[in-house]
Formats: C-alpha cells, structure tokens, sequence
C-alpha cells in the first residue's frame, strides 16, 4: 500500500486565539513524523486534525491511498489513533471492546488477530475484565490494541508513552518501528526518546518544518 | 450622514401621518384615509406593528443566511454578524408581540388569544429565545458559532410547517379587511404610501443598526484578538 | 445507502448502546418511573372529573413530550461525558453514527409510548379510542418524528454547558408544529373520524420527519465535530 499525507496551509483558532499557522508538510510512505514542542504548543490539536477528528480553520489535509485521494468521511477506515485522552468503553470488556470496534468499523472479527494484539500488549490474561477496573496504563495498552486492530496503514501516536512502563514503552516503540516498514507514523511527543525513530520534525514553538 | 438624516425626518413623517391623518368614511382628498368598518382608529397600528413583525422576519432569514455562511467558510465575522441580525430580531419581535397584544386587549378583549399569526410570532420568540440560551452555554466560540447556526438552521425549517398547520387547527382572527390571505389590499393611496414608507423606513433602521453593531463587534474582536498577541 | 451510511456499522452502534444501557439501566428505570410519577399526577389533578377529549389527548402528548426530553438526550450526553465522542470518530462516519443513535432514540421512544399509551388507557377511562387505525398511524408517525427531532437536539445540547436543561428549550420550538398536529390527530382518533379525512394530518407528519432526518444528516458533521 502507498500512502501520503498532504498538510496545506492549515490554521487553527480556538476561542479567537491562534494556534497555529500556515502548517505545511508532507508524508509519505515508510516516513516518521514527529510533533515536538512545549505543553499547549498544540501538538495534540495539530495530531487530531490530521486523524480529521477536529477541523482546522483554514487549510486542508489530503490523503491518498495508492495514488487515490480519500475523502475525510472514509479516512477512519485507514488512520489508527492511540492518545491519552481517548477512551475506551467502560463497561465493556476488553474483549468485548475490541469485538465491537470491529462490528462498528465493518470488519471481519479475526478472534485470532484479536488475541494476538491482546497477547503482544500483555492484556491477554485480563481480556475479559471489565476495562472500568484496569489501570491507566493497561488502558493505555488497550488502545494500541485498538489502534492497530484494522491493520491501518497510518499511525497517529500522542504522547505514546503516557502512564506506560519500561516493558509497555518498549512494545510501543516495536509497534512504531514496525509500522515504519509498513505505512507511516505520527508522533506527537515532547521526550527526545521518542523521536528516534522518525525522520521528520515538526517544531511547533516555531511553526516551522526542519527536515532531518 | 445624509442617509440617517433623511431617514429621520422619513419616520417622523410617517409616525405624524399615520397618527395624525384624519380617518373618514368617503375619502376625498389626499390626507384623509378610509374608515376601517370594525376598527376604526384601531386599524393605525397596521403602520407600526406590521413593520415590526417584518423586520423580525427578515432579522430571522438574514441571521439564517450569515449561519449558513458561517458554516461553509468558518470565517468567525459571518458569526458576528449572525449573532447581530438575531439580536435585533429578538427586539423587533418583543416589540411585534407587545404591539400587537396591546392592540389585541382593545380590538379582541384580551391581550392573547392563540391566533395564527400570535402563534407564529411566539414560536419565532420562542427560536430566538432557545438560541441565545444554547449561544450562552457553550464556550468555544468556534463551536458556539457553527452549532447556533444549525440549530438555527432547523428551527428556520420547522416553521414553514405552521404554514401548513395552524390553518388546519384553527381560524385567524387577524383583519381580514386590511390584509388578507387573497393579498388583495383594501388600502387607499395615501394609507398604501404611509404604509410601505414606514416598511421601508424600519427596514433601513433595522440596516443601520444593524451595520453599526456589526462594527462594534468587528472592532471589539479586533482589540480582543490585539490583546492576545 | 452505503454511500450516505453503513447499516451494519449503524446497527452495531445501536447493539452497543442497547447493551450498554441494559448494563447500566441509567435511561430505562428513570424513564419508567418518570411516566408513572407523572400520570399519577395527572389522575391526583383530574381526580373524578371527565376530561375534555382535548385535554385528555393534549395531556398524553404532554406526557410523552416530557418523558422524551428526560430520556432521549442520553445517547449523545453519555459519548460526551465518557469522552468516547472521539473513540466512535475514529471507528465511524458521522452519518453511521447519526443513524445509529436515531435507531437507539427510536426503539427507546416507541417502547417508552407503548408503555404509556397502555398506562393511559387503563387509567383514564374517558379516553376512549373510536378510530384506532388513525390512533396508531399518529403514535407511529408521532414517535418517529419526534425521535429525529429530539435526536438532533441532544447532538447540540451535548455539545453544551447546561445540557439538561438546555434539551426541552431548544427541543419546544422545533417540535411545537409536530405535537400541534398529532394533538389534533389523536382528537380525531377519540372523535372517531374516518381514516381518510386524516390524511392530510399524517402527510405533514411525514414531511416533517423526512425534513427533519434529511437536515439532520445534512449537518451532523458540524455538530459532531469539534
Ligand atoms: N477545547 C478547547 N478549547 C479551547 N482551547 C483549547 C481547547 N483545546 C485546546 N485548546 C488550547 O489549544 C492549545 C493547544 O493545546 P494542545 O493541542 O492540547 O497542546 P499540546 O498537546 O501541545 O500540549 C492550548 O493553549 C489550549 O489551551
Ligand atoms: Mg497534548
């Protein structure tokens, strides 16, 4: 599969104060971004604009799929998202999450893929606990098992370690250099460690694009 | 300058005649106007009130239409001026309810009666109403703006509906003689120009105030956006 | 129908809620008892005297419009509240979603109407169907209407500070010319007119909900997304 990102121009107000401005880049297959600058430089706004959960208030974000431009209604189908601030159903069970994450995305419910995404974040054990009595940090883990659950060829990753462990953060960066083989990644981070992996930056305490 | 001038002296013209000029049976001369069987001084409200009731009406359809305009650009001034047109039809149309329930305790012995078009203003209050309450709740003004504009999108879609309903349920009591549903206008001369001068003339009041609270707003924004930089 | 929603996805959604609200009981229960504590009420009020046939299909129409406004802004306030407004945007179009929660206010409304239709009848005795067949077509035609209605409007009040207090006052005005028509539909079903003068009754209470749907479609993106 060939991807690219196109980021245009994009500018964001919020409550008539600009975050940004005149954002441009672009990603293209087997790439890494990263999104650094300090807390409220607006990495997580720019992250959720780009996976078209929230509109920019000028500007536009293309993506195309083997050349083929996807409209922003089905680009859910392609993009995996995993953020501190996402949220998984409380009382349902993890399982039971993920089962229903693949109904409501239309999906052919792979049990095996299931348990082996379970496996690999080490939840498998806990699969049918309810996930209103799991940590921060095994919902954390839960969330790369959702994010990865339809084989997106685009990963967005915000803050990817947060409430992780030594073990968890090193299943992350597997899954992000993995991911790098196959399609493409975001990360929207403030730890140099983090950033390793990626071959782009974007600095938003200058709005500027610096490629490595 | 010129234009609030002449618009001044336009409306004070039209308050004087339409109260002043004598009402007889057989109109003659150009500043007599016809007796209105049943209504008699009564029927001069139609000068003020139904200008009002107007205004509130196109208030409602511009502050519609810059919604729209809002939502296809996400240019926060279309807001602003949305937000300024409803402001002045929520005004017209408290002072359309209160007129014309005033004249309802004189003309139909009490202030409300359900009437059709009593029903319509009410609901159009009622619109207004709901959308500066749901304006006023939300914070994010990006936000604020594209849901109050649906919302009043809807709203704006739900009331042709009473065109088709209220006649269904019950009878209007409003004059007939004057206004009525055939659009034949039992007006002479001299009443049709006091009262299409008074139409335009609240129609360019409702531009200019609406024009300089555009400004106010515009301005007000700008030195908001200037503090935050 | 794919290209404006996914049925299946829609239906999943509707499941999700379905099973989620059987776990936590957090609309049904309360809307049970919001409909009994209301008729008893109402019997308390009307005591021994015989309702006007307006005021007893009035008052029907009363109650249902109140239960719907306790019960149908849930399914947006929930994703809300939970924060899961993101989760379903990343799984689902915004149209699938809109149709999902329209099916989920629906199935609710007309399980809560039966229910209160069935109270009403056995506790009001003056409320006497003649016409049953207009009866029915009206509490059909009424539930879906309001159900759109009231499905787009708990969109928006989610999105707001005041959510519940805000749902019945943006709700009134866009509902007032549907309860205005099927107030004076069921008069006609205890009048015991003939089906075929109602017509016209049912054909606005069509239109207004295929308008109503359609505009809710229309602009749901803009209320769903931030
Ligand atoms: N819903 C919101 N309403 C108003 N302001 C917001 C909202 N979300 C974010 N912001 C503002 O946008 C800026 C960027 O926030 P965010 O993207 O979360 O920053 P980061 O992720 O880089 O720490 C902050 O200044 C924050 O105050
Ligand atoms: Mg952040």
């Amino acid at each position: 599969m060939d991807i690219k990102l196109e980021v245009q121009n994009i500018k964001k107000i919020f409550n008539g104060r600009k975050i940004f401005s005149d954002i441009n880049f672009q990603l293209e297959n087997k790439s890494a971004l990263a999104i650094t600058g300090r807390n409220g430089s607006g990495k997580s706004t720019l992250v959720k604009i780009l996976a078209g959960v929230l509109s920019p208030t000028n500007g536009q974000v293309d993506f195309y799929l083997n050349g083929k431009s996807i409209d922003l209604q089905n680009r859910y189908q392609y993009f995996g998202f995993v953020a501190p601030y996402l949220q998984m159903y409380d009382e349902f069970t993890a399982m039971e999450n993920l089962e229903l994450f693949a109904r409501i995305r239309n999906i052919e419910v792979d049990k095996d893929y299931i348990d082996l995404l379970l496996k690999r974040v080490n939840l498998y054990e806990r699969k049918d606990s309810y996930v209103r009595e799991y940590s921060s940090g095994m919902k954390q883990r839960l969330k790369y098992a959702f994010a990865l659950l339809h084989k997106p060829p685009l990963l967005i990753l915000d803050e990817p370690r947060s409430n992780l462990d030594a073990e968890g953060i090193s299943v992350v960066y597997q899954i992000i250099q993995e991911q790098k083989q196959s399609g493409c990644v975001v990360v929207a981070t403030n730890d140099s460690e983090d950033i390793q992996f990626c071959n782009q930056e974007i600095d938003l305490n200058q709005f500027r694009n610096i490629a490595k | 300058m010129v234009f609030k001038i002449i618009l001044g002296i336009g409306l004070t013209l039209v308050i004087i005649a339409g109260i002043a000029l004598p009402m007889v049976s057989n109109p003659s001369s150009f500043f007599e106007l016809p007796v209105v069987p049943g209504l008699e001084d009564k029927a001069r409200i139609i000068f003020f009130h139904v200008p009002t009731a107007w205004v509130c009406v196109i208030a409602f359809i511009t502050s519609l239409i810059y919604g729209i305009q809002y939502l296809r650009t996400k240019e926060i001034l279309y807001d602003i001026k949305s937000v300024t047109a409803a402001g002045l039809g929520f005004l017209f149309c408290i002072l359309a309810t209160v007129t014309g329930a005033i004249w309802s305790k004189f003309t139909w012995g009490a202030f409300w009666n359900w009437d059709p078009r009593q029903t319509s203003i009410f609901v159009l209050l009622l619109i207004y109403g709901a959308y500066f309450a749901l304006r006023s709740s939300i914070e994010v003004e990006e936000k604020r703006a594209s849901l109050s504009a649906v919302y009043s999108i809807i709203a704006g879609l739900t009331v042709p509906f009473f065109i088709f309903i209220i006649p269904r349920i019950v009878s209007s009591l409003h004059p007939d003689p004057i206004i009525n549903p055939q659009g034949k206008i039992h007006m002479n001369p001299t009443m049709l120009v006091i009262f299409l001068s008074s139409l335009t003339g609240f129609t360019a009041v409702y531009y200019w105030m609406f024009n300089l609270r555009v400004r106010f707003s515009k301005l007000l924004y700008q030195q908001q956006m200037k503090e935050q930089e | 129908m794919n290209k404006i929603f996914n049925i299946n996805s829609a239906l999943t959604i509707f499941i999700k809620d379905f099973r989620s609200e059987l776990r936590t009981r957090y609309a049904l229960n309360a809307l049970i008892m919001f409909v009994i504590t209301t008729l008893a009420i109402i019997l308390f009020a009307v005591a021994n005297e015989t309702p006007s046939i307006e005021i007893s299909a009035g008052i029907l129409w009363i109650v249902i419009f109140f239960s719907a406004m306790s019960g149908m802004a849930r399914t947006f306030v929930s994703e809300e509240e939970r924060g899961t407004v993101m989760t379903l945007h990343l799984i689902a179009k915004p149209s699938t979603v809109f149709f999902g929660k329209l099916l989920f206010n629906l199935i609710l409304l007309f399980l809560m109407n039966i229910f209160t239709v069935v109270l009403y009848l056995i506790l009001i005795p003056s409320f006497i169907i003649k016409s049953y067949d207009i009866f029915l077509l009206t509490i059909f035609l009424g539930t879906i209407g309001l159900s759109a209605a009231s499905t787009i409007i708990a969109a928006i009040i989610a999105k707001s500070n005041t959510k519940g207090t805000l749902y019945p006052v943006l709700s009134f005005p866009i509902l007032l010319p549907l309860l205005m028509i099927v107030i004076k539909s069921t008069k006609s079903a205890l009048e015991g007119i003939e089906i075929a003068k109602a017509m016209g009754d049912f054909q606005v209470m069509i239109a207004y909900f295929v308008v109503i749907t359609a505009v809710s479609y229309l602009l749901f993106d803009y209320v769903w997304k931030d």
